[in-house]
């Protein structure tokens, strides 16, 4: 392997300057240094898009945790990525109460408008990736979904093409 | 739909009064509109007085099991110590529920203020806000509520000038609706997997980082300031005359098939009827209300008119075959199939169980199944019996309730709604006839 190429995959620490600043200032907050895992790794996922191994193996050296400790609490929470995830990545409420309300229907047609073949899967161009998550806590907005950390209400499947259109 | 929905007359706005009044989301809004003068209040009473008045009004909990909040605090020990811990629940996951996104989206400081009230009662000098972390809104207010009250020296090391310590932390989750539980929140916040814990030990003894705790709903604390500045006396005048064990005002959340879903702010004990036709419009054009469930997804479904004959507090649920749950009303008209979203809500439970206990994580997945197979036309009666035993396996075993939640929508579906099972596995039968004639 070049030295290019070495350099190119070279883990960047994300715990550094002002990141390294937020983290002391939330271990002020807890008495245990384990409390501030959860919040370490939102950090990881805002700087990087989702928490790779090595994100973990960095809070896990910090919070004085095993990697493997860390890896165990990431798999319990489902807003954790493990992967990278697609652009516009859309997670839409399909539980009952917005399922009365036409849910199914919404998902179908943004898998329609994206491309997107299945649910779960990305488009080919690698642009959107559908889920069907359970109950956002808006329940009255029908339809609502997240697109990645953007909270968006009371889509129908007529407003699908214009929000698609909006998320560039 | 427009949120918030202007008030109906028949409202009692109390915890709602500024929902969609951008000016009270500031500090200097929400002081303008009297904000933290109950903080101001309290923290120059004794905490026992606290205590005191929060019994008195009646107060109970309003996150799901209506636990009587002066009781609760009063199992605090102040002086014996050890450090104290408030917790307040803001992960709302119930589905059909979404009143405390609303309080902390137009009402941060209000939150705020409820939390160091509690925290200065239990003789605690921290609390911590563990907020789901799919309200991205809620929790950017929250976070910067809190920031604005600690530069005004309302939080910090000197509350208020009074030199008392009062801490308000925001904690963001991160997608589990189990953490809802209390002891699982308490494990979460403590940065482990949301597993509930086993009880006793009960959190008053032994809660978050293995010390005493307290653990409240968002509205249970909001409703805080305001019994403080009006008094106790004046909480327990919203409420039937004939039922005192509910008092005060409550928050109901209402989705589904109905006119006009929303929050809305009524006195315990108001008639479902009116609420349902009248302040939330009825049902959809040439539609007829077929099933009601009351308290979020956890509580059983009403037949219409059970749900008509209900008055609107713990008791007067109770009385008509269901429970009040967290005030998250689902309403399913007769459009629907009722048999898929019990078969829904199963899978709900089966998505959110931790796994730690056999007659859970077994029986959410099986109901799943045995349910999703009747939707799709393959049920058998004997299916209806082995549900029904399932439940029975689910119901009072497990460490904590989520087991018999998911029992829950099943058994009063079942025993409710018996011909809309009956009717999907008598279809099937039809269409096998022909099949084995051929
Ligand atoms: C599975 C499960 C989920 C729960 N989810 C919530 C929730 O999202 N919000 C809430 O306030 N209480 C929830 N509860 C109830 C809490 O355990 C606890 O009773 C409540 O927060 C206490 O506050 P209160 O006395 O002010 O109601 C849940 C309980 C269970 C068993
Ligand atoms: S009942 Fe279910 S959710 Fe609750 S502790 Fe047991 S397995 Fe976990
Ligand atoms: S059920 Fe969809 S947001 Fe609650």
């Amino acid at each position: 392997m070049s030295a290019a190429t070495h350099q190119q995959f070279r883990y960047e620490p994300v715990f550094v300057g002002k990141r390294k600043e937020e983290l002391d200032e939330l271990l002020t907050r807890y008495p245990t240094k384990m409390a501030a895992l959860l919040p370490a790794l939102w950090i990881v996922q805002e700087e990087r898009g989702w928490v790779p191994a090595e994100g973990m193996a960095e809070v896990a050296h910090l919070l004085e945790l095993t990697p493997a400790y860390v890896k165990g609490v990431v798999t319990f929470y489902t807003m954790y990525h493990q992967h990278p995830v697609a652009k516009h990545f859309i997670q839409v409420c399909t539980t009952s109460p917005c399922n009365v309300c036409g849910a199914e229907d919404v998902v179908n047609a943004l898998l329609k408008h994206t491309g997107c073949e299945e649910l779960g899967v990305n488009s080919a161009d690698g642009k959107y990736c559908v889920i069907e998550v359970e109950c956002l806590g808006a329940c009255g907005f029908n339809t609502p979904l997240m697109v990645n950390e953007r909270f968006i209400e009371s889509v129908t499947v007529d407003s699908v093409p214009a929000l698609l259109a909006s998320l560039g | 739909m427009g949120f918030p929905h202007t008030p109906h007359e028949r409202e009692t706005l109390v915890l709602s009064e500024y929902f969609g009044v951008r000016e009270a989301i500031s500090l200097a809004g929400y002081k303008q509109r009297g904000g933290y003068a109950a903080l101001d209040k309290a923290l120059r009473m004794e905490p026992a007085e606290i205590v005191q008045i929060v019994k008195d009004s009646g107060l109970r909990g309003r996150g799901g099991a209506g636990f009587p909040t002066g009781m609760k605090w009063s199992f605090m020990k102040p002086g014996d110590g050890k450090p104290h811990y408030l917790c307040c629940n803001a992960d709302e996951s119930e589905p059909g529920t979404f009143k405390d996104r609303e309080i902390m989206r137009w009402t941060p400081h209000a939150l705020v203020e409820g939390c160091a009230i509690a925290a200065y009662a239990i003789g605690a000098e921290v609390a911590y806000v563990y907020i789901r972390g799919e309200y991205t809104e809620a929790l950017d207010r929250m976070n910067a509520a809190c920031k604005e009250a600690y530069a005004a020296g309302i939080l910090g090391a000197n509350a208020m000038g009074t030199g008392k310590t009062v801490h308000v932390y925001v904690h963001k989750g991160a997608g589990a609706y189990i953490c809802g539980e209390e002891t699982a929140l308490m494990n979460s916040l403590e940065g482990r997997r949301g597993n509930p814990r086993i009880k006793p030990p009960f959190p008053a003894v032994s809660g978050l980082f293995n010390q005493p705790t307290t653990i409240n709903n968002v509205e249970t604390l909001v409703a805080v300031n305001h019994i403080l500045i009006k008094g106790a006396e004046w909480y327990r005048t919203f409420g039937r005359v004939d039922n005192p064990k509910s008092t005060g005002t409550k928050l109901f959340s209402v989705c589904g098939n109905i006119a006009r879903p929303g929050n809305y702010e009524v006195a315990m004990g108001f008639p479902f009827k009116d609420f349902l036709y009248d302040l939330c419009g009825g049902p959809l054009p040439g539609r007829e209300f077929k099933a009601i469930i009351p308290g979020g997804i956890s509580v059983p479904i009403q037949t219409r008119a059970e749900a008509e004959n209900s008055p609107m507090d713990y008791e007067g649920f109770v009385a008509n075959g269901t429970m009040l749950g967290s005030g998250g009303v689902i309403v399913i008209d007769d459009a629907q199939n009722l048999v898929k979203q019990i078969a829904r809500a199963a899978r709900f439970f089966a998505h959110e169980s931790c796994a730690q206990c056999t007659q859970c994580r077994e029986g959410t997945a099986w109901t799943t199944k045995i349910l999703e197979r009747i939707v799709a036309g393959d049920g058998t009666h004997e299916d209806l019996d082995t549900l029904m035993e399932i439940a029975d396996n689910m119901t009072g075993k497990t460490i904590c309730v989520l087991s018999d939640s998911c029992a829950t929508p099943v058994v009063s579906g079942l025993t409710k709604f018996r011909d809309d099972f009956e009717a999907l596995i008598k279809r099937k039968k039809v269409h096998m006839v022909p099949a084995q004639v051929a």
